[in-house]
């Protein structure tokens, strides 16, 4: 299994086919050729920003939304970025034909079930994004597939139109009121697993949603595969900043690293209060 | 077309490129041959073990800061005994030069962990880590205590019974870095490792609190890039035999030769990786075609140039 950390991953320059802003963030499409055709959901992208003079040294991990192996422009993937820091602003600034250096595809991902079950997928702000390209996947496996976005107010929802083709339904909260449902994208989860008959909740978004959505699973049969996001500096195993309390089937916790034993972790068996503690 | 000589030599280990990662940024080497073959860089100098298993510090451990990053790991990693079992393995079927990177909590556990080495097959030299930043107490931080610098390297030194190269890594943070050089090589260590992380803190705007779980770390990258060449200047000039692996801020071809012409025999690299997997590959061809441009003929030619005075050179 180590031997092979980092399989398929490639550095290469990809050139920018499509930014367009959507909201409150921008959808970039980035030519990545035959590669598209060994990303999967739940896999990101590592992108160097800032250019050659830039002072931001560390390359920004971005989780791929979708991948088209047949556009225009040959393999693409799509990126949903929220410009809200230094590196995504300097990035949703490049242009159509700026050319990235990125390493990709970096992690592990989601699991499909085998069969055709019910899943829920639940996404929190742009963590939505890698959920749309999932549905996709687990659609096409015959699996029902309900959606729930929920984010603090309107401009933060990222629910695009064709998206919601894959989706049996879609529900969408904010905690403002100014879209969908007033409330927490979690309210309604433990109503949903008894209705739906739910076999497995799919997840993205910040870490409070991660770790009140395992509450809901707690003691339950369903399984929850969760993106974790926390701040990394390498993508590729070396720098161990990026580490999260996980126990094993014995109980023994050790410090995971996100980018290659994840961003999928298996919700259950990350230790949520302990995350930001020595263990 | 002159052949260059790119081989280095620490103590009487022969590496043939200068070119190494550093000790906490590659790992034990696997998660980097994705990107290029482990052989084809002088040595995988492995990141500091402990005798046990060790979880490390809380999150967050990571903080940017303007060319540079901070880091606060808190040496996690397996312990000595899978260390062993595993890594040392998987880099010897890789073809990779070693050089494992110890730390302890005492005196007694360097030696014990040297001890366990000794035996082992495959290892190029031993890097005697006395300067990791990231401990609870900085009174552990045994490069900033001359005597307690000299008792690790001493320690070791019999454990080892001088088989294996000793190479001391040692902290920019202390008041002379030239005293502690010459403590260590006088307690037999055969070579320097120059330097570890520059201890900083960030603080958060938002809590208004700093920012890293364990408040302070060591900050590296191009930002302490000066710092590494005065301190690796300094000690060369004192202790002019002593090989020195040079490393803090290294990114490209001529960051390297910067080092060497201020008395590195080898580089390491190590936050590069972090932003560039394929750094090492890339700092090796420049550093060589750099120095075919200058007229070197040998990667030791070029060792410690900075010190000769004009005069000398155009003798």
């Amino acid at each position: 299994m180590m031997a092979e950390i980092n399989r398929n991953a490639t550095q290469i320059n990809a050139t920018i086919v499509g930014n367009k802003r959507v909201g409150q963030y921008h959808q970039l499409i980035i030519n990545i050729g035959e590669i598209s055709n060994v990303c999967k959901p739940g896999n990101f992208v590592a992108i160097n920003v800032g250019g050659e003079t830039s002072k931001m040294i560390l390359r920004r991990a971005f989780a791929i939304s979708r991948v088209s192996n047949n556009s225009t422009f040959g393999g693409t993937m799509e990126l949903i970025v929220a410009p809200f820091g230094q590196g995504s602003r300097w990035l949703c600034s490049q242009s159509e034909g700026a050319v990235l250096d990125i390493v990709v595809p970096l992690g592990n991902a989601f699991g499909i079930p085998t069969t055709p079950v019910a899943v829920l997928l639940v996404g929190g702000g742009y963590g939505s994004a890698p959920l749309f390209g999932l549905a996709e996947v687990l659609n096409a496996r015959g699996c029902r597939v309900d959606m729930l976005l929920g984010a603090s107010t309107a401009g933060k929802i990222y629910a695009p139109m064709e998206g919601k083709r894959s989706v049996n339904s879609l529900r969408i909260f904010t905690e403002d009121g100014s879209m969908g449902q007033l409330g927490r994208v979690t309210d309604p989860i433990a109503t949903l697993i008894e209705d739906l008959n739910i076999a497995v909740i799919y997840s993205c978004g910040p870490m409070a949603m991660l770790a009140a959505i395992s509450e809901i699973t707690q003691g339950t049969d369903v399984v929850h595969q969760c993106a974790v996001e926390e701040s990394m500096a390498c993508g590729i195993g070396i720098c161990m900043t990026c580490v999260l309390p996980v126990a094993d089937e014995l109980g023994a916790v050790s410090m995971l690293r996100s980018c290659i034993e994840g961003p999928v972790m298996d919700g259950a068996n990350v230790l949520w209060k302990r995350v930001g503690k020595v263990i | 077309m002159t052949v260059l000589d790119f081989s280095t030599t620490l103590g009487n280990a022969w590496f043939a490129s200068p070119v190494f990662t550093a000790s906490g940024c590659a790992s034990s080497g696997r998660e980097l041959a994705q990107f290029f073959p482990l052989h084809e860089i002088g040595a995988v100098v492995t990141k500091s073990i402990m005798n046990k298993a060790r979880a490390g510090r809380a999150a967050p451990r990571m903080a940017e800061t303007a060319s540079g990053m901070l880091n606060s790991i808190g040496l996690q990693g397996p312990g000595i005994d899978s260390f062993i079992a595993n890594d040392i393995p998987y880099l010897l079927e890789q073809k990779a030069r070693i050089i494992v990177s110890i730390a302890g909590e005492s005196i007694e556990e360097y030696a014990v962990l040297a001890r366990k080495l000794r035996s082992v097959a495959g290892i190029s030299a031993l890097e005697v880590n006395i300067s990791c930043p990231n401990v609870e107490n900085r009174g552990l931080v045994f490069a900033c205590d001359l005597d307690a610098s000299r008792r690790v390297i001493d320690g070791v030194r019999r454990a080892t019974g001088g088989e294996i190269p000793i190479i001391a890594k040692l902290s920019p943070d202390v008041t002379d870095v030239t005293a502690i050089a010459q403590g260590v090589v006088d307690a037999g260590a055969d070579a320097l490792a120059l330097i570890n992380t520059v201890l900083g803190m960030v603080i958060n705007l938002d809590t208004m609190r700093p920012h890293l779980g364990g408040k302070t770390g060591g900050l590296s990258g191009p930002a302490i890039k000066p710092i590494a060449i005065r301190a690796v200047f300094q000690v060369h000039e004192k202790l002019p035999h002593v090989p020195i692996l040079g490393m803090g801020g290294i990114s490209n071809g001529g960051d390297a030769l910067e080092m060497i012409l201020a008395g590195a025999s080898g580089v390491s690299i190590g936050t590069a990786s972090f932003g560039n997997p394929t750094a090492l590959m890339s700092i090796q061809s420049e550093l060589k075609e750099l120095l075919v441009a200058k007229g070197f003929s040998s990667l030791r030619e070029a060792v410690g140039f900075a010190h000769r005075n004009q005069e000398s050179e155009s003798q």
